[in-house]
């Protein structure tokens, strides 16, 4: 365990160099997160009733996405990892006495968490001081706090585990590009990184919650602005336990087969 | 104690000649070239050995070498390193061992090298006391007490290169593999990482396995060479007997006045200007002494040297032999 743990340190020390990346992603979500919410805004005074979050809810769902951003961002990859499959640098990292899956799962956590680490702050504060109601607020109750925390740890490992899909199938081809693309904006799409989930059409979010994608930000998102509460919220972290045992397995699974026919490239 | 007996490895290659025609037909329909990189392959290596694992690009000297460190799994054969199958048994197998690629880096591009070392340490669960020494070892024979508090990234490549060996070393692997360490190193750190290796060898028992185009490499730290061409073992030997068979001639290198005429048979003159000459001696015709003597007798020898086929010399000589 130690030797994973040592991982997460140096990945994380490593994530915590690059500040200038940090400024200018915190300035981006700012940005990002006023406009959106204007937009909605606009849409909001023609008809409030008409949406299926408040406003104060979308308000809190659209910082808390804007703060944990990176945590849970489809293209953000470990760029390394990649050319470590393409470039054949991963010889060196099947001669350690390491299971590569954990090495690289952890390899990724560590990275998300400094990233957020070195941005969320600042864009707490500064959104739970904005005017109502464009403000972040508390959470609804002590327990929805505490399943929020619970549900946004399982959430980035969960996001964390299909990301390690797309690493395993660069096991298969040549270039990592078009999965890399693909894979991303279908990510955010279908995880409620564009627009939150609650605003797809009925049909449609019956077919988006069959996917782990609806369980990765919108699970807790959705929990701390009490859209989804009690019961529903329970289940939901149930759920998000079921598909991150499931990718878990398929994912060592798809891995231990990509090692054994494995061609390290480049002499 | 490395024994591989049989081993079997081959590679499929996508193959299509060149132009856009063929590309577009590509798309379609892929033909593919089997490579056997590897041909029942055999041979055994005792612990405490140092062998140089020569041959030309592509003979199948790195998949070796990967077979051996368990990244490749081979289509057939078996491979026991002390007593484990390296890809069946990888992980506790390669705690074992120590891989340095000379055209790859294990060390974290953006932090201090020290911090990669640390992380080694954990990986390898190596006891505080055990981390030191090493360390203190290290740091000493290769003189990087300085250039581990650098990154990565601002090392040249003789300094890198140094810490990638030390990385290699730190948690006493009973195995070293080489895969051309010394590739692209000015001399200074040539001789540098020679003579660590050589002390690693003599004072740890370190098995050590090296492959190398640097011919200077091998003469400096190997006994025992393993030739290998088209995927087979073509030879297996000590360095200095393949020299003795291969070298039936001597290069010999004289500044003399007077006059050099009537040479004996087996001598001849291949450079002849302002009394300076380059005579090659045939040794089975006549002994480097007796040719001293022949020349010495016709005029006065201001300076001499001998010299005999070097290591490069001779691995050309193999190569065109086995035709490879």
């Amino acid at each position: 365990m130690r030797k994973y743990l040592a991982f997460f340190k140096i990945r994380f020390i490593n994530g915590l160099q690059y500040r200038a990346a940090a400024y200018a992603g915190m300035a981006t979500q700012f940005f990002w997160g006023f406009m959106t919410l204007l937009i909605f805004w606009a849409f909001y005074k023609s008809g409030a009733n008409e949406f299926p979050m408040t406003f104060p809810q979308l308000a809190n769902y659209i910082w808390m996405q804007q703060a944990f951003l990176m945590l849970y961002a489809a293209w953000s990859f470990e760029n390394d990892i990649f050319d470590a499959i393409t470039g054949g640098n991963i010889a060196y990292e099947l001669c350690r006495p390491v299971d590569l899956y954990s090495m690289w799962f952890i390899k990724n956590i560590a990275a998300r968490v400094a990233r957020v680490l070195l941005r969320c702050l600042p864009i707490l504060i500064v959104a739970v001081f904005l005017p109502v109601p464009f403000n972040l607020s508390a959470p609804m109750s002590l327990s929805a706090g505490l399943l929020f925390i619970l549900s946004l740890g399982l959430g980035s490992l969960l996001a964390v585990s299909v990301v390690m899909l797309v690493y395993i199938a660069t096991f298969y081809m040549l270039s990592s590009l078009g999965i890399r693309i693909l894979f991303g904006s279908i990510t955010e799409f279908l995880s409620g990184a564009i627009i939150p989930l609650p605003f797809f059409p009925e049909s449609v979010q019956k077919v988006l919650y069959i996917f782990p994608f609806a369980y990765m930000q919108n699970a807790p998102f959705q929990i701390y602005n009490g859209y989804l509460s009690g019961f529903e919220a329970y289940k939901t972290i149930l759920i998000q336990i079921f598909w991150l045992a499931a990718l878990w397995l398929i994912g060592r699974f798809a891995m231990s087969r990509a090692l054994k026919k494995i061609v390290v490239q480049g002499g | 104690m490395i024994e591989l007996k049989n081993i079997n490895k081959t590679f499929k290659i996508a193959k299509r000649n060149a132009g856009f025609g063929e590309a577009v037909k590509a798309l379609f329909k892929k033909e593919y070239t089997y490579i056997h990189a590897l041909n029942d392959l055999s041979f055994t290596i005792n612990d405490g050995e140092m062998v140089g694992y020569i041959g030309p690009n592509g003979a199948g000297k790195s998949s070796t070498i990967k077979i051996m460190s368990g990244i490749l799994t081979p289509d057939s054969g078996e491979c026991v390193i002390n007593g484990r199958t390296p890809w069946k048994n990888r992980i506790a197998h390669v705690r074992e061992i120590g891989v340095v690629f000379g055209q790859r880096s294990q060390l974290w591009w953006d932090v201090p090298v020290a911090d990669s070392f640390e992380l080694i340490k954990e990986i390898y669960k190596i006891s505080d006391a055990v981390y030191k020494k090493n360390l203190d070892e290290m740091t000493q024979l290769l003189d990087i007490g300085e250039i581990i508090r650098t990154p990565a990234r601002q090392l040249s490549l003789g300094q890198r290169m140094r810490c990638e060996v030390a990385a290699s070393l730190l948690y006493d692997p009973k195995i070293l593999f080489l895969d051309e360490p010394t590739i692209g190193l000015d001399a200074v750190s040539k001789i540098a990482v020679r003579d660590f290796i050589k002390t690693i060898n003599r004072e740890h028992g370190t098995t050590v396995i090296l492959t190398t185009h640097d011919m200077q490499d091998i003469e400096a730290l190997t006994k025992r060479i393993l030739l290998i061409g088209k995927g087979r073992i073509l030879l297996d030997g000590e360095l200095e007997e393949l020299k003795r068979r291969n070298s039936t001639h001597k290069t010999l290198t004289v500044d003399y006045t007077g006059k050099l005429d009537g040479l004996a048979d087996g001598m001849s003159i291949s450079n002849n200007l302002d009394g300076h000459a380059i005579i090659v001696i045939d040794t089975e015709k006549i002994p480097v002494s007796a040719a001293i003597a022949k020349i010495s007798e016709q005029a006065e020898i201001t300076d001499l040297s001998v010299a005999g086929a070097t290591a490069e010399e001779m691995v050309v000589a193999l190569y065109k032999e086995f035709r490879i």
